[in-house]
Parts: C-alpha cells; sequence; structure tokens
C-alpha cells in the first residue's frame, strides 16, 4: 500500500492512503480469514489449540465460525471417512463464496496412515484444496504459518470473485 | 517365530505376504469338578457339543445356533450371567464355509466369564437376542454390518457403521483391504455422480506420490508457473521406479572379503 507523509497538524489533514481496490478488498479478507470449526479427528486438538489463548490465532483475525455460511476458510483437519465425504461436500457448498480449503494432516492430504477401504484418499478428491499441510499432526505454529501462507495466497488474487471461481469440477 | 520374509520390497508392496499370519492358540483345559462351571456343562449338556475352559473362561460350543436363545436365557436366568458383553462373529468360509458366531458373557457377582460359540452356515439367519440383552441391538447391527449376516426378529437391522448403500461387507476375509470397485468410486459416484469418473481419476493409492509435471495440484515452491501451465518441456512422464536394495547389496560379490579368505 502507498504510504504518503500526512501532516496531521495542517489545514484539512485527513489521513490519505492510495491503494487499488484488488488490494483494498483482499487485505479485508486476508486479515478476517474466519474457518469453520471443523474437527474431523486427532488434528482437531491441534486446530484447538491453535485457537486458543496460547497460540491466539486471534492475531491474524481469524475466529472460528460453528456455521458454514459465516466462514472463509474449511480447515479438513484430520481423516475424512468415505461415509462422511457428501456432508463435507455439503458443507463445502453451503459456504458462501470467496471460500478456501486447507486440509490440514497427512489423512486429509493422502490419506495417510489409512490405506482402507473406508478412507477418502485425499480430500482433493472432493473439494478444491488451497493449501496441503503437512504432519501427523502438524503443530499449531504450522497451521499459523498454513494459514499465512493462505493469506499471502489471498493478497496476490484478483478480488473480481467472478476470475477466482474454480472452473475445474474440484 | 514368525517366519522371516525379505523386507527390501516393502515400500513397492504394501504389506508383507504374511498377512494372516495365525497367533498360536492358549492351552485348553478341562473343566474343573465341583466348580460353578461343571454345573454350567451339566446343565447345559443337551446343547452343546464341546467344553473347556481357556484362560479361566468357560467356552461352550452349541449344536444348532437355533439353540442360542435357549442357551443364553438358562445362562442369565440360573447361573447370573446378566451381561453379554460382546458377541460378534469370526469368518470362517474358506476354511468351513461357515462363521463361527460367538456370545462372551460375564457374571457380575462372581466376576466369572462364559463364551457360547455356534456355528453358522453360510446362508442362514440367526434369532436376535435382544429380548434378553439390550447390548445385542447395536452388536448384531454390527454383525450385520461387517458380515452379512441376517438377524431373525432383530428391532432395527440396518448398517451400523458403513453407509446405507455400501456395497460388500467389510469384515469378511474376501473383502479387500483396499476396497473393490464400489468402494474405491464410493465418495465420487456420491457427490459427482458416475459420469463425473473420468474428471476425479482414480484413487492415488501411493502415499509418496509425486507428480512434478502437475502444476494443477502440486505448486513449485521457489519456481512458481502459472496454474495449470506446461512444465513438461517434452519430457514424457517416467512411472516411479523403487530401488531393489536400500543400502547394501548382500547378494553381490564381495571382493576383499574373499581375498582375505
Amino acid at each position: 500500500m502507498a504510504q504518503h507523509q500526512v501532516n496531521y497538524g495542517s489545514t484539512a489533514g485527513l489521513p490519505i492512503a492510495l491503494t487499488t481496490v484488488d488490494k483494498l478488498v483482499n487485505w479485508g479478507r486476508s486479515n478476517s480469514l474466519w474457518p469453520l470449526t471443523y474437527g474431523l479427528a486427532c488434528c482437531a486438538i491441534e486446530m484447538m489449540a491453535s485457537g486458543a489463548s496460547r497460540f491466539d490465532f486471534d492475531r491474524f483475525g481469524t475466529i472460528f465460525r460453528a456455521s458454514p455460511r459465516q466462514a472463509d476458510v474449511m480447515i479438513l483437519a484430520g481423516t475424512l471417512s468415505k461415509k462422511h465425504a457428501e456432508f463435507t461436500r455439503r458443507l463445502y457448498d453451503q459456504m458462501a463464496e470467496p471460500k478456501w480449503v486447507i486440509s490440514m494432516g497427512s489423512c486429509a492430504n493422502t490419506g495417510g496412515m489409512f490405506n482402507t477401504y473406508a478412507t477418502v484418499q485425499g480430500v482433493d478428491r472432493i473439494v478444491p484444496v488451497d493449501i496441503y499441510l503437512p504432519g501427523c499432526a502438524p503443530r499449531p505454529e504450522t497451521l499459523q504459518y498454513a494459514m499465512m501462507m493462505l493469506q499471502k495466497k489471498i493478497r496476490r488474487e484478483s478480488a473480481n470473485m467472478n476470475k477466482n471461481i474454480k472452473q475445474r469440477l474440484v | 517365530m514368525r517366519k522371516y520374509t525379505p523386507k527390501d520390497s516393502v515400500q513397492a508392496k504394501s504389506y508383507y505376504t504374511d498377512r494372516f499370519w495365525v497367533a498360536p492358540q492358549m492351552p485348553k483345559f478341562e473343566v474343573e469338578a465341583g466348580s460353578q462351571f461343571s454345573k454350567i456343562v451339566t446343565a447345559l449338556k443337551k446343547y452343546s457339543k464341546e467344553s473347556y475352559t481357556q484362560l479361566g473362561q468357560l467356552i461352550i460350543h452349541i449344536n444348532k445356533p437355533t439353540d442360542n436363545i435357549a442357551v443364553l436365557t438358562i445362562l442369565k436366568e440360573k447361573f447370573g450371567y446378566t451381561m453379554c458383553s460382546e458377541l460378534s462373529a469370526v469368518d470362517y468360509l474358506a476354511k468351513r464355509g461357515e462363521f463361527e458366531i460367538f456370545y462372551q458373557m460375564l457374571n457380575v457377582t462372581e466376576a466369572l466369564r462364559v463364551r457360547v460359540v455356534c456355528q453358522l452356515a453360510l446362508g442362514s439367519a440367526i434369532e436376535s437376542i435382544v429380548p434378553l440383552f439390550k447390548m445385542a441391538n447395536f452388536a448384531e447391527r454390527e454383525m450385520y454390518d461387517m458380515f452379512g449376516i441376517y438377524i431373525n426378529n432383530h428391532p432395527y437391522l440396518k448398517r451400523i457403521l458403513m453407509p446405507d448403500d455400501w456395497v460388500g461387507h467389510p469384515l469378511l476375509k474376501t473383502y479387500p483391504l483396499q476396497g473393490d470397485e464400489a468402494a474405491s468410486w464410493y465418495e465420487v459416484d456420491k457427490i459427482f455422480g458416475k459420469e463425473n469418473r473420468d474428471a476425479i481419476g482414480p484413487e492415488n493409492r501411493d502415499p509418496a506420490n509425486v507428480d512434478r509435471y502437475d502444476t494443477k495440484r502440486f505448486s513449485r515452491v521457489g519456481y512458481e508457473v502459472p496454474f495449470g501451465a506446461d512444465i513438461s518441456g517434452g519430457e514424457v512422464a517416467q512411472p516411479i521406479e523403487y530401488s531393489k536394495t536400500v543400502m547394501v547389496d548382500y547378494q553381490k560379490e564381495q571382493k576383499e572379503l574373499k581375498k582375505r579368505r
């Protein structure tokens, strides 16, 4: 953002900052990322720790919401079973655009150690994933880093929502 | 001891070859005369074909699976086995063409356990014991879900763990661990429909798989390219090769050692 020296003491000294609409909108979006409380397995414990006072997600403007209608980010924290996959997709569809997905932990990324019949082998089979976060389970710092990377990604995007909507199926 | 199998190729194969290793059986003892167990054995003589103790528990094999209610009623009302702690089935279809169904009973006042075992032929149903023990409701549903065994007169016989439209019964020995055709496409069929299978693609069961030319799913950190850009540069993608040996090739002739000998 272009910063200008403003003399507040001078006549009609309104603070002025010049920027583009893209940057302004993305500044707002990236600094108030509201994730959905969506813990699926043990990664959810780390996600809860990230939200709690010690690691304090609130510093990033990140507040967990219990409704997909109010959320921007879906943190898929844990093993996704095939039985549950349709509900995950439904929750994703219920989130308002623009929306992003963080796949947290090995199980969500690839199925992890659950190389079985009942586990979805990577959540990117059902929802488009923006950030793949490795680890079993990732520590809260790692989730913070993923959130910061997502902020970086959002700041790089165009604010025009029509451009951002994913054209592919997943 | 377990037979040693070379594990050089475990990366290439998902499991060792001796997956279905059978554990040695615990020793079986005759029922002690005069004990409560021997009274049970005499009371159930009409129904049982074999009884012994194992790990301090009485195990009774009964002749017919239709006798299960009668046997469990006697245990519950005459001998104080008021709790059924577990019931399930074991798949012996390949060996004997039948399931083994067991009821694990517990006498809470005397801390004694009895296991009632019966054989159920493939395709026949077993009577529900829900009128005797309420816990059997979920346990029998699980048995139906996992083995496909039908339960007569069950109040609510419905799959309990797998989804209702799931194909197959996963705890059967014939069910593949990584799922059959229906299982591998289950979530895709359910969410996007069968016609979109090609768009999603088959499951990737190799967790170490990285497709370096796929710029849609893999980001090249430090060498970022536009989404979906072709970076192969005319190269043809090679399938992943796994090395045969990890560190040292013990099969190779060792010149130095030979010389010293």
